[in-house]
């Protein structure tokens, strides 16, 4: 049966709680049940947050990630704080500024999504969405389709094309990305 | 969209149930965790034809609530611990002029300023007696988003049939998630609005109850002139120093809770028959209960839920049976044992009574339910 914990970790105002709810309306839009959380401090901007989706063709009793499948981390204070359950099989996804020192078994994809979106794009408030396209990109989460309706329903009106061009980048630079 | 199904945020659903309960005035102080509550009805509620109004403080919020009840429209306010510590005194105050109203508490981390963004549910007892002297309430806890939506329009329907404050008992957990709902067609949702008189204006006793213990009310500005106080009062709405109104005021009161209690309790049951080990858990860690009770059932442990959803007045009838069919009974909850005064108080000397308590401001873990259910069997 197909189920995703996922966990997307960053700094809050990386839009990561908005890449969470864009996640889980394409599983919806999928045909699949959707939980989405998070969990951030009272701080507005800074600080490490998260937000977690789980997706599953089965009904999603408890709501929070326990044995993550996904881990994206775009900062290294949200890859060490939020690292700690992610699978021995996992998935990690690190921005290129991260350092990650593991002897697990996860596969490590290290891209460079915060530079795509201010020097490729030069917004760096599309780094939400380049990061959900590398993530859909390499799991395979969900599908290209759904994600592209759920992020052109959920982005302000006058940014849909240069939230499609990231969310186009993300899927390329994914493809190069360094294991 | 492809299908009829939505994400949605247990407040966001909130604020979906009250409008569709018929709610057409809000009035409140916005804060973490209820604050999305707040923010939709600014937006929501003008395009109904109702009204927001962004009070000073929690205490002028419920007064302002009260005060729109009176003239007819059915009202809401929504806060958190401290918020909810202020409303006290006007919740008292609706509870004895029985002004029906609903007070959504998304339950933060306690005491105090707390734990802002973090879920708890240390309020179950200020929910049944945070206002001053006995009076009737009615708390009511939902553990989805699709419940929160259900049970704010039952939560209005409830205080309008019986005149009475409903507190829609929420924590963060519910009302900050987001999850798969399907809303139902407007026309097939039960609305109970409250009995109206339509006597002569000077035939009115405001408080004059019928058979069902519930006076009529007559909206402010109809053409029924009345008084409402928070003293003890006779029929006609004016303080009295009577021992004989007192009394007999509060043991209606009372009572217009009691004998409808059929009607206003309600929980789930999930895997009763053959249990063994019965847990007893509500609100957003019912969730981590049913995910535990899956877990343990895979591994043949006979465990069962059972959930409050009306948590006051307590479902206790009902959780007195099942202390005869079971042999442990696990209360788990976000706090350090509330609830479990309830359960102790109805099935001690009946069942072994055990607890899974947190308070640091995360959700109780389906393991650790696992583990307390391995250590008592």
């Amino acid at each position: 049966m197909r189920k995703y914990e996922i966990r997307l970790s960053g700094s809050g105002g990386q839009g990561l709680l908005l890449a969470g709810i864009i996640l889980a309306e394409a599983a919806i839009e999928d045909g699949l049940n959707a939980v989405q959380t998070q969990s951030y401090g009272p701080e507005a901007r800074g600080g490490a947050s998260k937000s977690e989706v789980i997706i599953s063709e089965d009904i999603i009793d408890f709501p929070k990630v326990r044995n993550c499948d996904i881990l994206l981390s775009l900062t290294q204070k949200s890859y060490e704080q939020y690292n700690d359950n992610l699978k021995d099989d996992g998935i990690l996804i690190i921005d290129s500024s991260v350092n990650v020192n593991t002897s697990s078994n996860s596969k490590i994809f290290s891209i460079p999504m915060l530079d795509a979106a201010s020097k490729i794009l030069g917004k760096p408030m599309v780094t939400n969405i380049i990061a959900i396209g590398a993530l859909v990109a390499l799991t395979e989460a969900v599908s290209k389709e759904a994600l592209t309706r759920a992020v052109l329903k959920r982005v302000p009106k006058g940014t849909e094309e240069l939230n499609k061009k990231a969310l186009e980048l993300g899927y390329e630079i994914a493809g190069k990305a360094i294991i | 969209m492809t299908n009829s199904f939505k994400l949605m945020q247990g407040n966001e659903a909130c604020v979906e149930g009250a409008i569709a309960a018929g709610m057409k005035f809000y009035a409140g102080y916005p804060i973490t965790p209820s604050t999305e509550i707040a923010e939709l009805c600014s937006e929501k509620l003008p395009v109904v034809g109702g009204k927001f109004i962004q009070m000073e403080d929690e205490i002028a919020g419920m007064a302002a609530v009260i005060g729109a009840s009176l003239t007819g429209q059915k009202s809401m306010t929504a806060t958190s611990g401290p918020g909810f510590s202020l409303k006290q005194e006007n919740i008292g105050y609706a509870s004895y002029a029985e002004i029906p109203c609903v007070i959504v508490n998304v339950q933060r981390g306690g005491p105090s300023t707390g734990q802002p963004t973090s879920p708890s549910q240390g309020d179950v007892m200020q929910a049944r007696w945070g206002t001053h002297g006995d009076h009737p309430i009615i708390a009511i806890c939902p553990s989805s988003v699709k419940e929160t939506f259900d049970l704010t329009i039952r939560a209005f329907n409830l205080s309008e049939k019986y005149r009475i404050p409903v507190i829609l008992l929420m924590d963060e957990v519910v009302g900050h998630m987001r999850e798969k709902i399907e809303l139902p067609d407007i026309a097939d949702i039960e609305i109970i609005d409250r009995k109206r008189p339509n006597c002569d204006s000077d035939e009115y006793l405001p408080y004059k109850a019928e058979a069902d213990l519930v006076p009529l009310m007559a909206d402010f500005g109809a053409g029924y002139r009345y008084h409402v106080t928070g003293l003890a009062h006779d029929e006609t709405g004016f303080p009295s120093n009577s021992y004989e109104v007192a009394d007999k005021l509060i043991r209606r009161l009372m009572n217009k809770i009691e004998i409808h209690k059929d009607d206003i309790i309600t929980w789930e049951e999930e895997n009763i028959d053959d249990a063994d080990v019965l847990i007893i858990a509500f609100g957003g860690v019912a969730r981590s209960a049913k995910a535990a009770i899956k877990q343990l059932r895979e591994n043949g442990i006979k465990v069962g839920l059972f959930r409050p959803i009306t948590i006051w007045p307590f479902p206790q009838e009902r959780l007195r049976e099942l202390a005869d069919k079971v042999k442990v009974m696990i209360v788990v909850e976000m706090n350090l044992g509330q609830l479990i005064l309830e359960v102790q108080r109805i099935c001690n000397n009946i069942v072994k009574i055990d607890g899974v308590n947190k308070v640091n401001g995360e959700i109780i873990y389906p393991e650790e339910i696992v583990t307390k259910v391995l250590e008592v069997i």
